[in-house]
């Protein structure tokens, strides 16, 4: 196999996946069976794609020879007469390709790769069961690619991933066609999970960044994915958005040591505009749908930083609407102290000071809340109460992935306001 | 005469693509549109964002908007080139050059009636 095969092999074995992996599910009704399928189906690919060239429908051909292959097994399996050698039932395969494609119809390509999706969001899944999970079973990671993601020993992801797998053996999965309500629940599971898989690799520190980066590029996949099967769903154009627009600064996020540089500090022109341009024209069209979402709302927050050519020009009023329409949504403190940042930006600091005292008790031992609130004390040249407030962020300081994007705020609203600390003494 | 050459492919496959061998086959491309270019017989080109991104007009009474691209089709249009060939053996030898570049999906190669170049844009 020369390497251009390989690469194209590999590509169109990667995108056929979630439809072919979705479809024989749905015929086995066994999550086992199904992969197993499907991997037999890709060795035969690997054999026969380079030599015949690749077939019209790569998913319906690894559908078509994944399930003979299953079928072939069972009956060996039951020590029947084992069918004649393949090779002739391979060469029937394009033949009846075109008719297995037709019943492939649209409807069913949507709910199987929804429902592939969604078994990975089994509730009592913990989040980064259901990661690792949809890694392996929707992306066609290897267990090695994802423990390396994880930073976690093969064996370790291998335990998890087998003991979702139980799980969700366990779970009752309805294979009827679902109904509008049902689908639009599996969507939304769907898509937090899909946010999950980009926040696991965008929540990375420095100097693991570029080994988690994979994990960003793959939720953009998915999501976009599942855009095309539900081109019409704001949530999922948002969705979107926000991935987009997020990872666009990636090249732009880290130093050469792996510190984090803040928005404000980051040098624009390494944002990837081809990235921005798409978020915002799925934000565009998001809107128009005017059903307002969690998602939707963060990315036109995540727009409004991507069309400031520089720091200040970004439009911080709108972004104080915008946290503002997210706490109805969405009430949460932690949103009300994103929004109280906004606020210092356009109200000043006494005004978002008081608009997180009410979240002390919530808040109690969340690093970000001390560290946002000491950078508003220092801002007002209260600066003793600032180090007490900073001391207690450290103290809280966790080391896991999140405080990476959690220091950031930090950092930056620290930086911000030394000068006018400094002038206060 | 001009041609348009319209790209259609596997978008989820190109989507799969790693960043290397994106990067590798624009590269490719960009070696056969640089000749061309040279040549005076390179028009606008453009590659076109995946057909989530678009919206559809149809130019009913009132006019629809819809989400996504005009027509579901298992492979997409993906871009264009405007090129400048004698004939349409001419500018099939151009397609399969860049088909050289880029394997796989189709090039629609459709003469082109009315051209307007439009201004510089700003």
């Amino acid at each position: 196999v020369s390497e251009t095969d390989a690469a194209w092999i590999d590509a169109a074995l990667t995108s056929a996946r979630p439809q072919a992996v979705g479809a024989l599910l749905r015929y086995f009704r066994d999550l086992d069976t199904a992969e197993e399928a499907f991997q037999n189906a890709c060795l035969r690919a690997l054999k026969t794609w380079p030599q015949n060239g690749p077939p019209r429908d790569p998913a319906a051909w690894l559908i078509m020879v994944g399930r003979n292959a299953a079928i072939d097994e069972v009956r060996r399996a039951r020590k029947q007469q084992p069918l004649p050698e393949d090779d002739q039932a391979i060469s029937d395969l394009d033949d009846a390709e075109g008719a297995l494609a037709e019943r492939l119809d649209g409807s069913h390509y949507r709910d199987d790769i929804l429902r592939l999706m969604f078994i990975c969001c089994h509730p009592d899944l913990p989040a980064t069961q259901q990661i690792a999970l949809a890694l392996r079973i929707v992306s066609g990671l290897s267990v090695k690619q994802i423990a390396r993601a994880f930073l976690v020993s093969e064996a370790a992801m291998e335990q998890r991933i087998t003991r979702a797998k139980a799980r969700v053996a366990e779970a009752k999965v309805a294979f009827e066609t679902p109904g509008a309500v049902e689908r639009s629940e599996r969507l939304a599971a769907v898509a937090a999970m899909i946010y999950l898989i980009f926040n696991e690799g965008y929540s990375a520190s420095g100097d693991t960044a570029d080994i988690r980066k994979p994990l960003c590029e793959e939720a953009i996949r998915l999501a976009r994915l599942l855009l095309r099967l539900f081109q019409s769903e704001p949530e999922i154009m948002g969705l979107t958005a926000l991935l987009l627009l997020q990872h666009a600064r990636a090249a732009a996020r880290f130093d050469t040591d792996g510190s984090l540089i803040l928005l404000e500090d980051q040098d624009r022109a390494l944002w990837n505009r081809t990235m921005i341009a798409e978020g915002l024209a799925l934000i565009d069209k998001a809107l128009r749908h005017r059903r307002s979402g969690a998602y939707q709302i963060q990315a036109a927050i995540a727009a409004l930083h991507a069309r400031a050519e520089r720091p200040e020009d970004t439009d911080w009023k709108q972004i104080d609407l915008l946290y503002g329409a997210l706490e109805v949504i969405q009430p949460s403190p932690v949103v009300t102290l994103n929004r109280a940042v906004a606020v210092s930006k356009v109200r000043g600091p006494q005004a978002a000071l008081e608009m997180i005292e009410p979240l002390a008790g919530k808040l109690a031992n969340y690093f970000h809340f001390y560290g946002v609130r000491g950078a508003f004390l220092m801002q007002l040249g209260r600066n003793e109460e600032a180090r007490v407030a900073f001391d207690r962020a450290i103290a809280l300081a966790s080391t896991s992935a999140e405080a990476a994007h959690i220091r950031m705020h930090l950092d930056r609203l620290i930086r911000d306001s030394q000068p006018r600390g400094a002038k206060a003494k | 005469m001009l041609y348009a050459i319209l790209c259609y492919h596997d978008e989820d496959l190109v989507g799969s693509w790693s960043e290397e061998h994106d990067a590798a086959v624009m590269k490719k491309l960009a070696v056969v549109q640089e000749r061309l270019a040279k040549q005076g017989r390179l028009g606008p080109v453009a590659r076109l964002l995946p057909t989530t991104a678009a919206a559809t007009l149809r130019k009913e009474e009132p006019p629809l908007v819809l989400d996504g691209p005009y027509a579901e089709t298992k492979e997409q249009l993906l871009g264009f080139y405007i090129v400048d060939c004698k004939n349409l053996d001419d500018a099939l030898d151009v397609a399969r050059e860049l088909g050289a570049a880029n394997p796989g999906g189709a090039y629609e190669i459709r003469p082109v009636g009315l051209f307007t170049p439009g201004g510089a844009l700003k």
